[in-house]
């Protein structure tokens, strides 16, 4: 049995865990939260150009590392723990996916080869509910091409990217129907993009505005007129992976920082890291951010396999909606208990556990929070004849 | 990174479910899906018959050395077996405390006559073994044991006296393994040994304990001047708690899939009744069973990853969780058993109190929470162990 991490993966690992925990410190991480990209852009140049990490998931082929999601998740895992600002999760997690999965093969050359030179991309899937469910841009397709109107929402680092890829429904389509994806650049004509505030400062969503964007039809992925909505759904399971291993990182930081509080905390003439009812707290959360991450790379190993031809998105699905659903509510209860463990000061600015609290919150509803989650994986179970 | 098992692992799970296929049937078709937790009374003597049938085909003590007829399977192996066992239906193994615990011990710290003495037997499936460990004040706290041994120096025989309980198949049993107290000045886990005694003698008394199912599996065992010979003890005297804990150490690991299989065909049960009833359009339920579903999931990737090997070669953080991990989920999977079904599970098979398999695991399974070290214990040891938190101060029996 080899489910665990190879010789090669540990030092992916390693190399990603010395950089990022240097790079990205608390009062680094308190920097980037307070510049106007929600990162810093040296730093981004650095992690693109050095690092090279954006290119893990791209294939050999095209100028990538060609690594698979074992990979990627032993990365984001690292930036999950450390909180890393940056627009990682969106080029890499989001935006390849979609151009691997969607692209023509001319459109992968050209768009992951922009990506690789360390251009911002990400994903406008629209809205809080997932696999094309909710999609607000229309899109009137004529024999010239088409004209997109609407609002996309939720949009991941949208403030700064240098495209986008965009899903769409055409007119007069309805439920899963319809569903088109389009590649469109930041500096298109009638195109705007409106930063949100958010809760958690250290990862930053904008509103897309779309009026009267005119594209080409070499703009699709892919370049031919069929329905796209299975495709994104299977995008969007890829996408959660890389954030289950985000929060995979976070749930383990939020226990480490915590045991390492109450180790020095002192009360009754004792550290509180002896009584049963602190211990047993920590317990929990360790079964949560060790399950977790067995989820994780699960889910991983069946990303790997998809990417293959070895298994069917159906699978797919299942792993993601498992990882994703127990990640989303172990990194937010690690979090949560994390702030209890430290008393007051769990409440105060100046500690690191409130921004662990912020992220787990807005990671748990991105991408499908953990009740949706299982609401899919209810489907697969109960309305269907397939037995498991 | 890989999820699955090596093709020639495969290749054993095939011969192995092949066999299982061709064997347990005919006679064998009415225990199979009996006698697992909680049912460890059903059919004694058909799965004594069983025992022996796998002894005769080499299924039984598959990771023993070859030198003591065993198949010296590797852990993978010994998984897969588990699995297959549990898929097939194959009823619950009767010599599985010969099998885990004393022959592995034996193997490791037992002398060349006591080997030659016990393990054949085990290994045929002749001999069936029990565990005396727990007393009424040795619960979590295994190292209160009261229980005394005292040598008779000119018969050159141990006598045990003294209370054991909890005991699974005592009455079953040809031998039964004691922790005793060979020094009556010591406390706490010193002055112990490790005494392997011949349950068929007059200082031996069993009485059955009756549970909240109604049924019996555990016993209160009574020594009173139980006779034990001289060569019948593993270690020296004074060595009984490091064989003790040695022999716990052996329990871990390659039965985890066979009982998650257990679990999966319980939860596979819960679907079809929600799909026959009317409970998979509860929203509610369907969140439910979908947690049920992750969770099982888990914990078969936990296990997965333990199996694996540690990526550092630390010790094993993540194998510490496993215990407290399937016994809350599984006592859950007891109370949304009863959720789904609604109303009726309330009401039993026939009087005067038989249960279905769910209601008879529902209850069974808050037991679950409490042996083999309670969720409270457990957490203590994670706490303690894996994430170095310190010892509360302990109270003056130590």
């Amino acid at each position: 049995m080899e489910f665990k991490f190879t010789d090669e993966q540990i030092m992916i690992r390693d190399t990603a865990e010395a950089f990022v925990s240097e790079v990205s410190t608390s009062a680094a991480v308190r920097s980037a939260m307070l510049m106007p990209a929600g990162y810093d852009a040296d730093l981004w140049r650095q992690i693109s150009a050095d690092m090279y990490w954006q290119a893990l998931p791209v294939p050999e082929a095209l100028g990538g590392l060609g690594l698979g999601y074992v990979e990627l998740a032993a990365t984001f895992e690292q930036t999950g723990r450390f909180l890393l600002c940056s627009p990682l999760m969106a080029t890499a997690a989001l935006a390849v996916p979609a151009i691997r999965l969607a692209a023509s093969d001319k459109q992968q050359a050209l768009y992951l080869g922009r990506i690789l030179e360390g251009q911002v991309a990400t994903l406008a899937h629209s809205g809080i509910k997932t696999h094309g469910s909710d999609i607000n841009v229309q899109a009137n397709v004529t024999d010239q091409g088409v004209c997109l109107n609407g609002i996309s929402r939720h949009v991941l680092n949208g403030q700064t990217a240098d495209f986008f890829i965009v899903a769409a429904k055409e007119t007069f389509t309805s439920g899963e129907q319809g569903v088109s994806l389009w590649f469109i650049d930041s500096n298109t004509q009638g195109l705007a993009m409106k930063a949100l505030p958010t809760m958690d400062q250290t990862r930053r969503l904008a509103e897309l505005q779309l009026n009267n964007v005119v594209l080409s039809p070499q703009q699709r992925l892919g370049g031919e007129a069929k329905c796209q909505a299975e495709l994104l759904s299977t995008i969007l399971d890829l996408a959660a992976i890389a954030v289950s291993a985000e929060q995979v990182g976070g749930a383990q930081q939020s226990l480490d920082i915590s045991v390492a509080y109450i180790k020095e905390r002192v009360q009754f003439g004792r550290t509180i890291a002896s009584y049963q009812a602190i211990k047993h707290k920590c317990a929990d959360m360790m079964l949560k951010a060790e399950s977790a991450r067995s989820g994780l790379y699960y889910a991983a190993c069946i990303a790997d396999e998809f990417l293959a031809g070895a298994c069917d998105a159906e699978t797919l699905a299942e792993a993601a909606s498992i990882t994703k659903a127990y990640s989303s509510e172990a990194f937010f209860f690690n979090a949560g208990c994390g702030i209890q463990l430290h008393g007051g000061v769990g409440i105060t600015s100046e500690y690191d556990i409130q921004l662990y609290f912020k992220r787990a919150k807005a990671l748990e509803s991105f991408l499908g929070n953990a009740s949706e989650h299982r609401e899919r994986l209810a489907k697969q179970l109960l309305d269907s004849e397939v037995t498991w | 990174m890989k999820l699955r098992f090596s093709a020639s692992d495969e290749a054993f799970r095939v011969e192995v479910a092949n066999w299982l296929r061709d064997n347990l049937c005919g006679e064998f078709e009415s225990i199979r899906f009996r006698g697992g937790p909680g049912d460890e009374h059903s059919f004694v003597e058909e799965r004594k018959a069983w025992e022996r049938k796998l002894g005769e085909a080499g299924w039984t003590c598959i990771g023993w050395p070859q030198a003591w007829g065993g198949r010296a399977a590797s852990i993978e192996q010994q998984v897969v077996f588990n699995e297959e066992y549990a898929r097939a239906g194959g009823p619950g193994r009767i010599g599985h405390i010969g099998e885990t615990l004393m022959g592995p011990t034996l193997i490791a710290y037992g002398s060349e006559a006591q080997k030659v003495k016990y393990l054949p037997a085990i290994r045929s499936g002749d001999a069936i073994w029990c565990q005396g460990y727990s007393e009424p004040s040795a619960g979590s706290d295994l190292a209160n044991v009261k229980t005394k041994a005292v040598f008779d120096e000119q018969a050159q025989v141990w006598h045990i006296t003294g209370q054991k309980v909890w005991t699974s198949l005592a009455h079953e049993s040809q031998y039964c393994f004691v922790v005793a107290r060979t020094d009556p000045q010591a406390k706490g886990h010193k002055g112990l040994g490790f005494f392997m005694l011949d349950m068929d003698q007059p200082g031996v008394t069993i009485r059955p304990i009756e549970q909240l199912t109604g049924t019996s599996e555990f016993n209160e065992v009574f020594f009173d001047s139980a006779v034990c010979s001289a060569d019948d003890i593993v270690g020296k005297p004074g060595e009984g708690w490091q064989v003790a804990m040695a022999l716990l150490g052996f329990e871990r690991g390659v039965s985890t899939l066979g009982q998650q299989m257990l679990f999966q065909n319980e939860f596979n049960d819960i679907v079809q009744l929600a799909k026959r009833n009317g409970a998979d359009r509860d929203p509610m339920l369907r969140q439910r069973i979908a947690e049920a579903h992750i969770g099982l999931r888990l914990m078969r990737y936990n296990t997965l990853r333990v199996l694996s090997g540690s990526d550092q070669g630390e010790l094993q953080a993540e194998g510490m969780i496993y215990k407290l991990y399937w016994s809350s989920w599984h006592r859950n999977l007891g109370k949304l058993a009863m959720d789904v079904m609604g109303a009726d599970s309330e009401i039993l098979e026939a009087e005067p109190y038989a249960l279905n398999r769910l209601q008879s695991m529902f209850l069974f399974t808050r037991a679950d929470t409490i042996y083999g070290g309670t969720n409270q214990i457990q957490r203590n040891l994670i706490a303690e162990r894996a994430l170095g938190m310190p010892r509360e101060p302990r109270g003056n029996n130590e």
